[in-house]
């Protein structure tokens, strides 16, 4: 990390760069320049002296990466040693005596500065990185005065004594969000060293040697090469050879708030720096507990949608979705949109209007949407997009743990040595969290992946064992009880710990259930595709591995069965005693940024916040109290159950904080059929989504860096949120719900998000300690956080299940109603790509669409041939729900009889074909398993051409008078 | 809400639970009363009769809640 301190952090600590990672063990004292130094053993010298505030000159070595020791300039004196040792690669021993600073030592370092500057250009004015360059500090710290060496062979002059010089390479400007100058490298390695250690992915390399050493991607360019512009090289860089571009253009940032980033459920935390209102970059934060440093392309480069021309940035009106939009004041859309909503209730009742919550909004604003409905409108009817993605999560594992929630931290990760992957694809979904596990991988530890694809972390370089099960879509609960059916009857489970912590009776029956042969893996093979040797490995190494910790995503949960394979997976960890303590657990990897957060706030309609379901009278009890209403005891109704009112003409009036159920739930033309039915649409939004064709009010929202508040990540961590700039619309999105609240007539009167925190403390035990100053002053805390955890919990269940014992569930499959036939043979699934996200409402106004313009169909060379399709034809993709059309990839990284796409695109809409299936227990909708047929075609569909016809008449907007 | 499709959601509901040991239907009332609307519940036993249901969905029907509120 480059060492530039902006003056004036608002939060957190000023960083410096320690130089070498941070390393435990019993203390060691030392003596530096004549100060007494403890550290852990195995630190160096350079860090110990960092510790001891003593500032060591340095140019390869940072305290992200391992210590490389080629600039020579962190050179020290210590006696006893001979010569001039490197301090960032001389371990501390006991006694030792140290000197940073001597006649001799200056002489060295001025010399390697010297030769360095020889070969650098001296624009040091102009150049991008000024007043941010650990050269030009080293040229100051070492006192360089003068460079003796005449003008010679260089890397810097675009030409030389005669013609052209044959060692300038141009600037290579292919990434959208950094440049590569060879010109200003010093060849420190620091780029190549992150791209490895950091993010795991080698995409850079040093050709040549000595004075020839180049950095080269191995290709034309970056964008060309495997770099997935995470960004670690451009972090690492000390100079302006990799450089934001931003900073190129704006200049250096003045000022930074930290704050967490809105993408994916790993909830990185970020510095925004500023200038003025102005944001210049995003770079990681060391100290994030979910990030420690590292980004992926999403949070670190594409925030420009947030100053995207698309913007809504007036509230809107229309009596029809046939008219033109009217841009209005806030005050007369809000009047509009009470109206509605009291006109719905007053004339079908109070339970034919509902809320839709979102997990891309903070806690606080969450909880107000769900208050509006619960307290406000008095019903019920709130869901969350997390009824797509993660509701068989909170069922499954508070059926078993007796709590919704994964139970371990993100750095758990470091001590895993088995680890279980299903249905997810980190490298992609989850890109930071990914970068942990490969690292963890190349220290040796195992890895299991129960997938339908060959996901990229199977392909990663790691030293220890690689399982990948290719089951057939549809089949986890059989493949995962075939499983536990091979430690059941070969003994492997841990008796021990089911004993003192679960049901032994539920354990018993359990283990008879699983010993059925008919559970064996010989026998489910030919169902599930997985060859029944390869599955026992499986299930051995993860029940032999002293740690085996399972991360799961959404091809766990959005099947018909997801709840049971959930279920299936707590099974597995609580009868190899996986549970309560670090490097082990149950974890599921949440979809968007506040998953996890919007399921706490309530926002499903039988749960009130805290997962206490509405019937629960003293949890209500506690709401009609500091709400003073009284409450509805009957569970509402979920996203699905809305749209099927709406439909049969029983619900009316909706509103929708920051979700695009149009493009992002299944059955595209059912979603459309019940929004059409509804006569008050009410969408709040960046941007006018997919849904917002079937509104009559648009509230704009503002984004991450327009509020403050909390996301909770995938780990239960509550992170801030931090106003970095004004909303760009005028209201932040906790202030428009609650003056939507208060044109219904509820009387609410926050002035900040911390009182609203201040509520959810007061009313929900999990939340009991927290307070926005606890957080300030922790950075972050998981929950449960209260008078038992007033520090947060990493861990969970460390000395038993929330519920008390843990509960064994039989598990038995089902197969999926979506059946393969003549006229449907190929399984579609679905899934994302690390440069989009979900619907890509966000991405696809950022310049991430360089890596993926389109939505693309993956399928097999077999069924390709088989139906004459060859790579980047037009294929139609039909189900029994409906067809489009879209490019076709071939790969083998999809079985035969497997087809796979993504659904971030709206011309594609991959969700036309999925049907309307669902988790028994949940509704959550069967994405990932639908059956269909891909033929050539010759271009988009009707229904392509058509929706983009409605497209430009519903989005049409008049001027304000 | 078409009851048909509430049928089809009380049959899978049943399918989970005819593998539990215990009571089955009574779990099955159970998840159908603690998940679904009042509205959705009212609609399904209005049509229960002529419905194709699973065995255990109709063990359950007496212990599924019409809607308590007035």
């Amino acid at each position: 990390m480059k060492d530039f301190i902006i003056p004036d952090g608002v939060h957190g600590p000023k960083l410096s760069d320690m130089g070498t990672p941070e390393k435990s063990g019993p203390p060691v004292t030392l003596v530096i320049d004549g100060m007494d130094v403890s550290v852990p053993e195995g630190t160096s010298v350079m860090r110990a002296a960092a510790e001891a505030g003593i500032t060591v000159p340095k140019l390869c070595a940072t305290d992200m990466l391992d210590a490389y020791g080629s600039c020579r300039l962190c050179v020290v004196e210590i006696e006893g040693m001979r010569g001039t040792p490197a301090s960032c690669t001389t371990p501390v021993r006991e006694g030792m005596v140290v000197k940073t600073q001597t006649d001799q030592l200056t002489r060295l370092r001025r010399g390697v500065m010297e030769l360095y500057i020889s070969d650098h250009p001296l624009d040091c004015l102009t150049c991008a990185a000024n007043g941010d360059c650990e050269l030009q500090d080293m040229a100051g710290a070492v006192g360089l005065r003068d460079v003796r060496y005449a003008p010679g062979e260089n890397h810097v002059e675009t030409r030389a004594a005669e013609g052209a010089n044959p060692l300038y390479i141009p600037r290579d400007d292919s990434n959208p969000y950094f440049f590569y100058d060879p010109s200003k490298c010093i060849v420190c390695m620091r780029c190549v060293r992150a791209c490895e250690e950091v993010q795991g992915t080698f995409a850079l390399t040093v050709d040549g040697r000595g004075f020839d050493a180049r950095i080269s991607t191995g290709t034309e360019d970056f964008l060309n090469s495997d770099c997935v512009s995470c960004g670690a090289c451009v972090q690492a860089c000390p100079t302006a050879t990799l450089q934001e571009k931003t900073v190129d253009e704006i200049g250096v940032p003045e000022h930074s708030v930290v704050t967490t980033c809105a993408y994916c459920g790993v909830g990185c935390s970020f510095e925004a720096q500023m200038r003025g209102d102005q944001l210049v970059r995003m770079v990681p934060w060391k100290e994030g507990k979910a990030n420690r440093g590292h980004s992926c392309v999403k949070g670190r480069f594409a925030w420009g949608y947030a100053n995207h021309g698309d913007r809504i940035l007036n509230p809107m009106i229309r009596d029809s979705i046939t008219d033109a939009w009217r841009e209005v004041s806030w005050e007369e859309a809000l009047e509009f949109a009470a109206n509605g909503i009291k006109r719905a209730q007053a004339k079908h009742g109070k339970d034919s209007v509902g809320v839709i919550t979102s997990s891309r909004c903070t806690n606080e604003e969450t909880f107000l949407v769900q208050k509006l409905a619960r307290a406000v409108m008095g019903t019920n009817n709130t869901d969350t997009c997390a009824r797509v993605c993660h509701s068989p999560t909170g069922y499954g594992l508070k059926q078993t743990f007796g709590t919704s929630a994964g139970t371990q931290d993100f750095d758990s990760v470091e001590q895993v040595d088995c680890a279980v992957v299903i249905g997810a694809n980190p490298t992609d979904g989850h890109p930071v969290f990914g970068s942990r596990l490969r690292k963890r991988l190349r220290q040796g530890a195992k890895l299991i992946v129960v997938d339908p694809r060959r996901i990229d972390l199977l392909e990663t370089p790691h030293m220890g064992e690689g399982h990948h099960l290719p089951l057939r879509p549809g089949t986890n609960v059989a493949v995962l009880t075939a499983m536990a059916h091979v430690i059941v009857t070969e003994g492997l489970f841990d008796e021990a710990f089911i004993r003192e912590r679960c049901d032994w009776d539920e354990w018993s029956d359990y283990a008879e259930f699983a010993a059925d042969p008919a559970h064996s893996p010989e026998a489910v093979e030919e169902l599930t595709g997985v060859p029944a040797e390869a599955l026992r490995q499986a299930a051995r190494t993860y029940a032999a591995a002293p740690n085996g910790a399972i991360y799961y995503g959404l091809g766990v949960t959005e099947h018909s069965q997801g709840s049971t394979t959930v279920i299936a997976i707590a099974n597995l960890a609580m009868m190899t005693g996986n549970i309560g303590r670090p490097g082990v657990g149950v974890n599921p990897l949440r979809g968007q940024n506040n998953v996890q957060g919007s399921c706490d706030m309530g926002s499903f309609p039988h749960e009130l916040p805290g997962y206490r379901h509405v019937s629960d009278d003293t949890a209500r009890h506690g709401f009609e109290v500091e709400w003073g209403v009284t409450l509805d005891p009957e569970p509402g109704l979920r996203i699905p159950n809305m749209l099927d009112a709406a439909v049969a003409g029983d619900f009316k009036a909706i509103y929708i904080q920051g979700e695009d159920i149009l493009q992002s739930d299944p059955d595209t033309h059912h979603v459309a059929a019940g929004l059409a039915a509804m006569e008050c649409v009410i969408v709040h939004d960046l941007f006018l989504n997919e849904t917002a064709r079937y509104a009559h009010v648009f509230l704009p929202g503002s984004t991450f860096l327009e509020k403050d508040g909390t996301f909770t990540n995938a780990e239960r961590r509550i992170n801030p949120v931090r106003k970095v700039m004004a909303p760009k619309a005028g209201l932040a999105d906790w202030e428009a719900t609650q003056a939507l609240a208060n044109a219904l007539g509820a009387g609410w009167s926050y002035t900040h998000p911390s009182e609203i925190m201040d509520e959810i403390a007061r009313t929900t035990p999990a939340f009991a300690g927290v307070t926005y100053d606890l957080i300030d002053q922790m950075g972050s805390v998981q929950w449960p956080c209260n008078d038992a955890h007033p520090q947060g919990s990493p861990v969970m269940h460390e000395d038993g299940f929330v519920r008390g014992a843990g509960r064994f569930i039989r598990t038995a499959y089902v197969a999926t109603e979506e059946r393969t036939g003549p006229r449907f043979p190929l399984l579609l699934t679905t899934g994302r790509i690390l440069s989009q996200y979900n619907v890509g409402a966000q991405t696809r106004r950022t310049e991430n669409s360089v890596w993926h313009a389109e939505d693309r169909l993956e399928i097999h060379p077999h069924d390709a041939e088989t139906r004459g399709i060859r790579d980047g034809d037009w294929v139609r993709l039909a189900s029994r729900a409906g067809e489009t059309s879209l490019r076709a990839t071939i790969t083998d990284r999809v079985s035969p009889g497997v087809v796979y796409t993504t659904f971030h695109h709206p011309d594609t809409q991959a969700n036309v074909v999925t049907t309307d299936n669902s988790d028994w227990a949940t509704n959550c909708p069967e994405y990932k398993v639908t059956a269909v047929q891909v033929g050539l075609s010759n271009g988009p569909s009707d229904w392509q051409e058509l929706y983009t016809a409605q497209t430009k008449l519903t989005r049409r907007v008049e001027a304000a008078e | 809400m078409k009851p048909e499709k509430l049928a089809g959601m009380a049959n899978q509901i049943a399918q989970f639970f005819e593998s539990q040991p215990g009571d089955q239907s009574h779990a099955v009332a159970d998840h159908i009363n603690a998940n679904w609307a009042p509205t959705m519940r009212d609609t399904f036993l209005a049509a229960a009769d002529k419905l194709d249901l699973h065995p255990l969905v109709k063990a359950a029907l007496p212990e599924i809640r019409a809607p308590q509120r007035g």
